[in-house]
């Protein structure tokens, strides 16, 4: 009786282990996970993205409606074509990425959760803080849990993947960035796109 | 020296038009660097990788045309040759 009772017990451990929420880290060795943003102004788009991205998101293929986590984007990170604008972009009257150095988002809570295979959509609400400026927001989102696939991206290493993709806009005056000031050649809406992987290694 | 003046006007302004239309005709600002697609085998994922590369912009082409029209402009006060007897 006790043996039988130490293998369910053991089983139940097990289960609860594999079932077990993974945190996923976005610092990306590859230097792949970016967050491009386009500014369409009647007589400018201004194209660019950021690279330094990193932050952690905690995960459960089997409950993805209970994922949590915050993606961290380093404003200096932040690239454009022509080193002039990056400067402007940059200074102290639009980003002001030596006084804010980060962009966040952290999400609060997940809506419309649908999963098939390896894949959930739902709606992320959550706190994205720009320019020292906190606003709650709601985006479509994208998971793709790939299992064991942590390997075929950085070598030597074993576990699992969690690529995120989403799509959303901001308007820059919420975030007090020049707010009404040369809308015709800098967009007051910024569409943003996100393409992350994490890595939980096991 | 007049004439020179002149010929180096025009040569600025068509060699600046034509290079502006051969490297894309972009009618944004001078670019120094241009974003280049990757994509992430795994993950399927699209990367942006910064690339060095001078695309002309308005400002370019704005700037050899002021140049050729200074030039042109000084071609007005360079003394004409003297006609030798």
């Amino acid at each position: 009786m006790k043996t039988k009772l130490t293998i369910l017990a053991s089983i139940a451990l097990a289960g609860a282990a594999l079932a077990a929420p993974q945190t996923f880290d976005f610092k990306d060795p590859k230097g792949i996970n970016n967050a491009a943003f386009k500014l369409d102004a009647p007589l400018e788009a201004i194209n660019g993205s950021a690279s330094g991205i990193s932050g952690t998101v905690t995960f459960d293929p089997e409950n993805p409606g209970v994922t949590k986590g915050k993606i961290i984007v380093a404003t200096g990170s932040l690239m454009l074509p022509n080193p002039m604008q990056k400067q402007h972009m940059l200074n102290d009257k639009w980003l002001d990425a030596v006084k804010f150095p980060e962009i966040t988002f952290e999400s609060k809570e997940f809506k419309n959760v649908q999963t098939a295979g390896d894949t959930t959509t739902a709606d992320v609400t959550g706190t994205f803080t720009l320019k020292g400026v906190s606003k709650e927001l709601t985006a479509p989102v994208k998971l793709t849990c790939l299992k064991d696939k942590l390997g075929q991206r950085v070598p030597n290493q074993k576990g699992d993947l969690l690529v995120i993709r989403a799509n959303f806009t901001i308007k820059r005056s919420d975030f007090n960035i020049m707010p009404g000031q040369f809308e015709d050649k800098v967009s007051d809406t910024i569409e943003i796109t996100l393409s992350l992987a994490g890595a939980s290694p096991k | 020296m007049k004439r020179t003046f002149r010929i180096i006007a025009a040569v600025l302004v068509v060699g600046a038009i034509a290079f502006w239309v051969a490297a894309g005709a972009n009618r944004g600002w001078t670019k120094t660097r241009v974003p280049k697609k990757v994509v992430d085998e795994v993950t399927g994922l699209e990367g942006i990788q910064w690339q060095d590369k001078f695309v002309p912009g308005v400002d370019f082409l704005g700037a050899a045309l002021l140049g050729a029209g200074f030039l042109a402009g000084v071609s007005f006060f360079v003394p004409a040759k003297s006609k030798q007897p």
